[in-house]
């Protein structure tokens, strides 16, 4: 924000409430009310001004304070967002950025542990990124404020409170690639936000019982980097799939039909793929761990690929 | 408006010989509305309409032969034959276009006119909607919004009475569309008067640099259907149409004015509608011209290339990027 002029913030509470989560804390201070405005709660209108903003020339960062609730601009943000620059023929470009916390959280309920992810998927023209730590987060999100595409930036609720030493300096992560998190030789597991955690946990266990998996981020969920994720397959010949969506019509579902249309001449054993329950999330602990996959789950599956 | 009279009558035609496709929403009738404002603004103001908008994007500056390359599909159109009679747009002369959902361009407008006033352009947006988008809950919300932070966007209503099939007084409790504000005015403009629209754009825009948004409700008519599949005679008579035409066609009265005080003789007049129908057909005659779009334009525009890279959606091989 303090490079570009044009750069601003909209959301409910972003401003003087400083973000429900902290993310924007400290920048209607710096920035002032216009550049870092508060909004009454319209999702389906703020969103679609900030699309309107940014066929103007302006690079608004639109936020969710739950991704669930953008769900009420799912028209904006297909229509107008995804579409725009291709039915005006290239003539306008709407270089937004629309992120918020989503994900199951702690007992939050049904309607506030929604996984947009698979919904957004087919609308074309968007980008979708999921950060997972402190250092692709920034190194996303400034990625998405520079690019000229719509960007969805899916924060996870659950991992804000993370700590970690990153640079001071400018740096951005690439949009469309994924992060080698653990390199291995006996299988890929492709994951993204939260899972990466309950996949590195349950690596710990892996290894002591003697495998050597291979833990990518893929970050970019739409495009997916099947740059990256190849080289993966061809060197180890197995997948496992770990992802936080449903199982239906997730993002696991097409990425598991892109890795069988490029790589399946590569692959030793059908691709494994862990998602959450085709349930709403369930108020009650128990229940709500059982809804999303555990780090028990991914050791066994990687147990039953590697037979 | 004798232009876009001409333009919406053989565009007409061009529907029943099946050159043009899908879906086509005709503004004869309603011209007034069109001219009157842009004669009140200036092209660095922005307007932004829903799916009737062939004759605002004329009125914007856009070329006759353009917009039917476009309503045909082909790749000379403004929005390279990808668009259609929807989604106009002139990016260069501040036309929003051009969208399809009703009402979903009224928090777009507002978006337009706040980074018009973000940006203290000292300019204004004209956010048109119609009897039909005028139910549409973003409409209030934006509305809100508007007012909240002062945004200069003057909101016009074209009540043109039938929200496609459905009367005003069948789908709003209260059809008074300008009195809808609550806390932002509202004034009731009689649309099919272009020198009354044009004194009422003028009095907004003023108004909303000074004070905020305004709503405009222009009384309007059109005498096609909703859009080319509707025949405009299953809920509404035939005798009303035709009333309308006798006493308040915009072009008529015109006419009589220029004619009354002397401005121009029946002849100058007549030669007039003859030079634009001969404008016209060679417009269309060009646009027949141009080619079918290529096949490699279905990929192209879907994001714009950026950093270095290219993205086709899931299946892309390749990571190229260069850092900013």
């Amino acid at each position: 924000m303090k490079s570009d002029p044009t750069v601003c913030v909209m959301g409910e509470d972003v401003g003087h409430y400083g973000g429900s989560y902290k993310v924007t804390k400290g920048l209607a201070e710096m920035f002032g009310d216009l550049r870092v405005l508060d909004t009454p709660i319209a999702e389906n209108s703020f969103t679609g001004m900030g699309i309107g903003a940014a066929m103007k020339g302006l690079r608004p960062i639109v936020e969710g304070m739950n991704m669930g609730f953008l769900l009420l601009a799912y028209n904006q943000i297909s229509n107008n967002c995804g579409m725009l620059h291709y039915t005006s023929g290239g003539q306008f470009k709407i270089p937004v950025v629309i992120r918020g916390p989503g994900g199951v959280g702690r007992q939050l309920g049904a309607e506030h542990s929604q996984r947009l992810e698979s919904y957004f998927q087919s609308i074309p023209g968007l980008q979708m990124v999921a950060c997972s730590t402190p250092y692709n987060a920034k190194g996303l999100m400034k990625a998405a404020i520079r690019s000229e595409n719509p960007v969805v930036l899916f924060e996870h609720v659950l991992l804000y409170n993370l700590k970690e030493k990153i640079p001071d300096e400018e740096y951005i992560c690439c949009l469309e690639e994924a992060e080698m998190v653990r390199p291995g030789e006996h299988v890929t597991i492709l994951t993204y936000s939260r899972m990466r955690y309950h996949v590195m946990q349950a690596a710990k266990t892996l290894v002591n019982k003697g495998y050597d998996p291979e833990v990518i981020d893929i970050r970019s969920l739409k495009p997916f980097d099947l740059h990256t994720i190849g080289n993966s397959i061809k060197k180890t010949h197995r997948v496992l799939i770990v992802e936080e969506c449903m199982r239906t019509g997730g993002i696991g579902a097409s990425l598991r039909s892109a890795i069988i249309d490029n790589f399946w001449d590569y692959l030793d054993a059908p691709i494994m793929c862990l998602s959450s329950q085709d349930v709403p999330t369930p108020y009650a602990g128990t229940l709500e761990d059982a809804t999303v996959v555990q780090p028990a789950q991914i050791v066994a599956a990687v147990e039953q690929i590697c037979q | 408006m004798l232009l876009m009279r001409r333009f919406e009558t053989a565009a007409d035609s061009l529907y029943k010989s099946k050159l043009i496709r899908g879906f086509c929403h005709l503004y004869d009738g309603q011209e007034a509305v069109a001219v009157g404002m842009e004669s009140a603004l200036t092209r660095r103001d922005a307007i932004i309409t829903a799916y009737r908008d062939h004759c605002l994007y004329l009125a914007r500056g856009g070329d006759p032969v353009s917009a039917f390359a476009e309503l045909m599909g082909r790749a000379g159109g403004c929005a390279r034959g990808k668009g259609g009679s929807m989604h106009f747009y002139k990016r260069d002369a501040n036309f929003f276009g051009g969208h399809g959902i009703v009402g979903a361009q009224v928090p777009l407008g507002c978006g337009v006119a706040f980074a018009q006033r973000y940006r203290k352009e000292g300019t204004v947006t004209f956010d048109l909607y119609g009897d039909g988008a005028a139910n549409q809950g973003q409409l209030f919300e934006a509305l809100n919004m508007a007012a909240l932070w002062k945004l200069p966007v003057v909101l016009v209503c074209e009540n043109n009475h039938y929200g496609m099939g459905t009367a005003e007084w069948k789908a709003s409790k209260s059809p008074a569309y300008y009195k809808r504000g609550d806390y932002v005015p509202g004034l009731k403009v009689d649309g099919m008067d272009v020198l009354a629209v044009k004194q009422a754009c003028k009095f907004a825009k003023e108004h909303v640099l000074a004070k905020g948004p305004i709503i405009l409700e222009m009384d309007t008519y059109r005498y096609h259907g909703h859009s080319m599949s509707d025949p405009g005679s299953t809920y509404r008579t035939r005798d009303e149409i035709a009333g309308i035409r006798q006493e308040r066609d915009p072009i008529e009265r015109v006419r009589k004015l220029l004619l009354a005080h002397d401005f121009a003789t029946t002849q100058e007049l007549k030669d007039m509608e003859k030079e634009i129908r001969k404008e016209v057909d060679a417009a269309i005659a060009k646009a027949k011209e141009s080619p079918m779009p290529d096949p490699s334009e279905l990929f192209t525009n879907v994001y714009v290339n950026d950093c270095g890279l290219e993205s086709f959606g899931v299946d892309r091989k390749v990571v190229r990027t260069v850092l900013p």
